[in-house]
This record gives C-alpha cells, structure tokens and sequence, in this order.
C-alpha cells in the first residue's frame, strides 16, 4: 500500500469510506484494493457488510441507491470506523554501550472503540515497549526512532482529526493531559504501582482532580464509586487504607479502579493477571469484561497467556522480537493460525483438554538473545519450515493471508520488508 | 520385594506447620499462622503427586517441610530409604537426615535466583558430588558430563557460566543439579511458571521422559492446572493450609467432588476462544491462615454452604477408593468437571 493511500486512510471520512467501498468493487482485485478493503473489513462494522450487498447490486442505480443507505448508517458509525489509536511503521530502539536493542522493529496496527486488542507474545517480544511507547514512557536509553502514534481526538473537528503522539514533548503539557485521562494504564505488578506511604484514596483522588476540574470532596466521592464499580468490599473503608493492607485481588482492583477514574477511551492492561491466581484472573478478566462492555473503551490487552488472550480479546496480535507474526480475529488466530510461530506456540501448551502424559510438540531452541537477533525472519533459526537463502536473509512482511489475516511468511507471499 | 509396591515412598500424616505471630516488647505468641494445618497423603514410588492451590495455601511450605528445608510444628514425613527401611523425616535432627538428603533433591521455581552466577556450570553441578564425597575432580568431571548430557545440554558447557544460558536451559541445569545424586524423590515447586511459553513445553517433556529413565518420584507443587493435569498422575488440592480433595488426575478433573476444586476448575481458562470459560465466580478472597473461619475453610465462600458447615470441620475421608476429600456434602454433590 502507498504512503498516500495510507494517510488517505487514516483521515477516513463518511465520504471516504464510500470512495473505498466504491474502489474495491470497481478495482480490479489487485493487492491494493484487496488491502484496502481488508481495512474496511477488518472494523468488524457495518461497512463490510454494506459493501458486500452493494456488491451484489443488479444495476447502477441499484448499487447507488444501496450506498447511500450505508452512508447514512455510516453517519452513525462514522465513530466506529475510525481506528481509536493508529500504530504506524513504530520502532523503538535501545541505546546501550553493548549495542542497540531493536525492542520493536516496525509495527503497525489499529485499534477501534469498543474493541479489545490482545497482543500476545513471549518475552522481549517488544510487547510491553510497545505499549510503554504509546504512552510515552518508554525509559532512556530507549528512544522512539521511527513511526507514528495517532490517536483519535476527541473533538473531531476537521483541523485535528488525529494527534501524533511522537510529535508531542514527553513532559509536556498536552501529552499529560492525553497520559491517565484518555489513555490509562493498568500495570503489571499492583504492588509496584501504589505508593506504600500514601492511601490508595488520595492516589485515586490526586489522579481525579488533575484531569477534572472538580474540587477534593467531589474527587472522593468519584473515587468511591469506582471503587464500587469494580466491586470493592467496604469500599468507603477501603479508600483510607493503604495499598499493602489490601489483598493481591483487591489492589488489582483498586488499580483498575485507578486506570478508569478519568473514563479513559482507551485502556492499556499490561499482564494484569500475571501476578495473581487463577481464581483472582477469573473475577479481574471479568470486571474488565463487564467494565469493558459497560463503558465501550477499547483495551490493548498484553499477555504472554494464550489461553487468557483466547477468552480477552477480539482482535490479537502475535510479536516475536519484536516484529509482528500474525494478526487478525481471535477466532481465526486459534483456529486457523498461518505463521509456524503461531501454529507451533498453540501446540506447545497444555491444556485441561488435551491428553495428558504424553510428550507435547516443542519449539526447539530458546528466544535469541536480543544482541543476537537472527538477519531475516526472526523466527527462521527455530521454525521447521524454514527455506534456506530466503528466510534468512529477508525480512517478510505483514500481508494479508486468507479472509482476514495479516500473515508475515514467505510461505504465503513473497513480499519483504524495505530495507 | 513386595513391600516396594506396597508402601507408599512417601507418607505424610497429620504434618502440621504454624508461624507463630509475636507481639509486644516480651514477643509474646499471640496467635499461629497455620500454614499447613492437619495435612495427610502418600506418594507412591515412581509417580507424580500434583499439590495445587492458590499463592498462600501452604503448598510451598509442605514442600519443604518435607524436605527437611524447615522443621514441621508435629506430625510424621515417613520416608522408604533406599534400604527399605520406613523413617519418620520429622524426628530425625540435621546428623540424622544427611545420609537421606541425597535421595530426596528439589527443583526450584525461579531459574535466575537459585543458581550461583559466580560458579560454573561444574562447580553448580558437581558440588553435591562433592559434599557426598566424590573427592576425585576427574571422576566428578565425568559424572557432571553424563548428568549434563541426560538433561540435554551440551558437556562442553561445563566451564561457562549461569549467566551465558536462557531462562530453559538454565532450568536444565537447576534439575542436573538436582538429579547429580540419584535422588528417588524430586519436589519441584513451580518449575515451569517462571519460563516462556515456547521453553515450558521443553521441560515438561524432559521431566516426563527423566522419570520414565530413572523411576523417579515426583512431588510438583504448582498452581497452573493445565500444567497439572498434564504432567501429574493424582492431585491433592490445598485450601488455607488444609488439603481438600485429593483423587487420580483424571478422577479430580472429570469429577471433582469439593466445590473449590470445582470452582478452581472452572476458573481456569482454556485456549480457544469458542470455548467460553470463568462463567462460575468463586466470590470473595482466601481467608488468612492466622484467622481462619470456622467450620469448613471454604464455607463463607461456598455455594453449597449450609448450617453445618458453619460450626463443624469436615474430615478428610475416602468416599471412593483412592477419592479423598473433606466436605460434608461430597456424596450428595454431583459438581461440573473437565472432561
């Protein structure tokens, strides 16, 4: 796809969104069109199915008639069409004095309101810089070296359809406003996240009045109902006490209450249920699920569990130092998985159906070190179906796969990335 | 010998382990942790005992004190020697264990933390050998190869350092440790949750295929059920310091007869996004062992409580061969398992 065509996309309007329908119907089905209509597909949204029927039109006036129907559904999921946050070409470089860790190497990708995004991967898969640079906190000597973060504004009004979060000054103004307000991070380790000298209440109320203009009772009084709304025990007890006295369930709780205080449009949760037990995963993964259904944020979802990512998510995304392998539709992901990683990973685990005491299909070797990072595809050293002379040597890239897949395999094209 | 088919290798009866809490300018005991309370099960020779339970149940602590590694409140830890002889490893002071510690050995969770950066894979691997006596580097040397070689890393490696490995191989070598001295009995705790996904397979493989080489036993205290059903033979459930089902691995997952085990199973979820799991919510959070409540552990939590449970303790008792829980209802409760 063009870089034109590309931008094009992004700033999608109601009247671009009939250009695109229009171009995958007339074009002929070149990887373009194919991609751009993939695009439209892939929003899950009545735009695919429009498409569809206008494809199916007797005549002209027919197929017109029919378009303008679809635009003016449009008119209402005009929202819905345009991707919430909008990850470009991202790469994220590690400067150490032992050589540049290439953390994530190019990734690109789309999340939609309402939509929850799994990445799934092992570790230094570049799933947490990711994310880390999303919200701009990605630590020194890590730096952003390349791509765009665009982020949906608010507003909406024409000047500002998207804001390039690369662009803005880390400490400054606008970016802070963007970090805990529209963009909320649900951390890995609650216990870490907590000040232990502070109670949870005056964390979640210092949060509340520096994104709204409302004074400390009111604060209080919102920080209670999130504690409520997450399903807090004693919650008017529980916001004066401090974070260790509360149980790992709890605090993960009291975190999530946190990240959603500001009513976030899009919530990051980075391994939320890595640190606690299954019984604990269950009821956290389902309060983000009623949260998540009650409130219509998106969430990226991060996990390194395939089964979780498996119950989460409807869209995943699979990284391997730190490229993307795989993406598309949760259930096309575990049910037709194309790239060998995807296919030997969802193998490898035991599961409580599968036979037990039997020897399970292994990946052999173990994740490179990132100093190491094999030339080519990066999987190539471990993959079985790896071609000698292509795969490593050249870099392939994400393409679309099948129905509504993005697969980077030599096995299924031939593109590769640009140098 | 008939007596090795019939007495388990390991038998553990009324083991208790309390912390105590001390208060006060004179320390006064105010209260226990009961971290194992009251807990009793066997391993037979050459299986794998599963211990599953949430983070605080007191798997960890069994664990060790089963290995003498801290010394139980009461109760009997009745180890068969490689003599034949039964001895209680709860009465037994640090002289008297010594001979026995190299036929039980441990796995430990954290790959990175329980080896020593600054000793090379030899000094790691062969230092048990040294203890026990094998005072001969050459010989040593040879012993550290072949045990290398069995837990599939290269013999050449021997001079390096922890540092040069992978999260997987490092875990190797914590089990060629383990395995220097022939051990009969292995308790691994947790020894695949610290590895990635891609590497737990690897090691799931090697501890199955080491077993079947070796007629060892295991002792494999996890909480990743998926882990559990695939590696273990039966399975004991904790529950605040008590255990609460124990049965084959099939038997507990088809048809478990507590409801926490029910509970933890349901909680557990699958890898495929048709299958739609954690439908059933186990409410509320595990009591603490310093406070327990009264009657059954489970009760305030329980979604088949009645009056009873409240004020009387359920025994742990057989109900089908080999099926061993405590809740006062398990003969009427027909509970959702796995298939």
């Amino acid at each position: 796809m063009s870089k034109t065509q590309d931008v094009e996309l992004r700033t999608r309007t109601k009247a671009f969104a009939l250009r695109i329908i229009l171009l995958y119907v007339s074009l002929p089905k070149t990887t373009e069109a194919q991609m751009l209509g993939k695009q439209v597909l892939r929003a899950g949204t009545s735009v695919g199915a429009h498409y569809r029927e206008a494809q199916r039109a007797k005549s002209e006036a027919d197929f017109i008639s029919k378009i303008e129907g679809a635009l003016q559904e449009l008119d209402e999921t005009d929202m819905v069409n345009t991707p919430l946050l909008s990850v470009r070409d991202l790469k994220t470089y590690f400067f150490l004095d032992e050589g540049i860790v290439k953390a994530v190497d190019g990734v690109t990708f789309d999340v939609y309101p309402g939509q929850i995004f799994g990445i799934v991967g092992e570790s230094g898969c570049g799933k947490s810089v990711t994310v880390k640079a999303v919200l701009r906190i990605v630590e020194p000597p890590g730096k952003i070296v390349n791509g765009e973060i665009l982020l949906n504004c608010k507003t909406g009004n024409e000047e500002c359809q998207f804001v390039d979060l690369v662009k803005l000054d880390v400490n400054g103004k606008e970016m802070r406003s963007i970090r805990g307000a529209e963009i909320a991070l649900i951390p890995q380790e609650p216990m870490a996240a907590f000040s232990p000298v502070h109670t949870v209440g005056d964390q979640i109320i210092e949060a509340v009045m520096l994104h709204q203009p409302v004074n400390k009772r009111e604060a209080r009084k919102i920080a209670l109902q999130m504690f409520k709304d997450v399903g807090i025990p004693m919650p008017e007890q529980r916001l004066d006490e401090y974070s260790w006295q509360l149980s790992g369930g709890l605090r993960q709780r009291a975190i999530i209450a946190m990240a959603l205080s500001c009513n976030p449009r899009l919530l990051i949760a980075d391994e939320p249920t890595t640190a606690v037990d299954v019984t604990t995963q269950a009821q956290v993964l389902r309060l983000l699920r009623r949260l998540q259904e009650e409130r219509g944020a998106a969430i990226i979802f991060i996990t390194h569990d395939l089964s979780v990512i498996a119950q989460m998510a409807s869209y995943v995304m699979v990284m391997y130092l730190g490229l993307v392998m795989e993406e598309g539709p949760v259930d096309d992901i575990f049910h037709s998985p194309h790239h060998p990683y995807t296919q030997a990973l969802l193998r490898s685990i035991p599961s409580v159906h599968s036979t037990p005491r039997i020897n399970l299909p292994t990946i052999s070797g173990s994740i490179p070190h990132p100093f190491n990072k094999p030339s080519g595809c990066p999987f190539h050293p471990r993959c079985a179906k790896s071609m000698p002379g292509k795969c490593d040597t050249r870099t392939p890239a994400l393409q679309p796969v099948g129905e509504k897949q993005l697969v980077s395999c030599f096995l299924y094209h031939d593109d590769e990335v640009a140098a | 010998m008939t007596n090795s088919t019939t007495t388990p290798l390991l038998q553990v009866r009324n083991l208790h382990k309390y912390f105590p809490i001390r208060k006060g300018f004179f320390r006064k005991t105010v209260g226990n942790v009961r971290a194992v309370d009251d807990v009793s099960f066997f391993v037979n020779e050459g299986e794998t005992l599963g211990l599953v339970g949430e983070s605080g149940c007191g798997k960890t602590t069994t664990a060790r004190c089963i290995l003498r590694a801290m010394a139980p409140t009461s109760g009997e830890i009745l180890f068969r020697t490689k003599e034949g002889q039964t001895v209680d490893l709860a009465k037994l002071n640090r002289g008297g264990l010594r001979p026995l510690r190299p036929q039980m050995q441990m796995i430990f969770q954290d790959p990175y933390g329980s080896l020593n950066p600054r000793m090379t894979l030899f000094d790691i691997v062969g230092e048990p050998l040294l203890v026990n006596g094998m005072k001969n580097r050459k010989e040593r040397t040879e012993r550290v190869a072949e045990i290398l070689r069995l837990v599939g890393l290269r013999p050449e490696y021997m001079q390096r350092y922890p540092h040069a490995f992978s999260g997987g191989q490092r875990q190797r070598i914590g089990i060629a440790r383990a395995l220097a001295l022939n051990p009969r009995l292995v308790v691994a705790d947790e020894p695949v949750s610290a590895l990635d996904v891609s590497v737990q397979a690897q090691i799931l493989n090697l501890m199955l295929d080491l077993q079947k080489r070796l007629n060892l036993t295991y002792l494999f205290v996890a909480h990743n059920l998926s882990v559990v059903k695939h590696i273990c033979d039966r399975v004991a459930v904790m529950y605040v310091g008590k255990l609460v089902e124990m049965a084959t691995t099939e038997e507990l997952y088809r048809t478990p007869k507590h409801p926490y085990t029910a509970a933890l199973l349901a909680a557990v979820p699958v890898p495929d996004p048709r299958v739609k799991t954690g439908n059933v919510e186990l409410k509320g959070e595990v009591p603490s062992p310093a406070n327990p409540p009264s009657g059954c552990y489970f009760h305030p939590r329980c979604e088949h409580v009645m009056d009873a449970c409240r004020v009387q303790a359920p025994a742990f008792r057989e109900i089908t061969p080999g099926h061993f829980v405590s809740c006062l209802r398990a003969d009427e409760l027909q509970l959702p398992g796995i298939a």
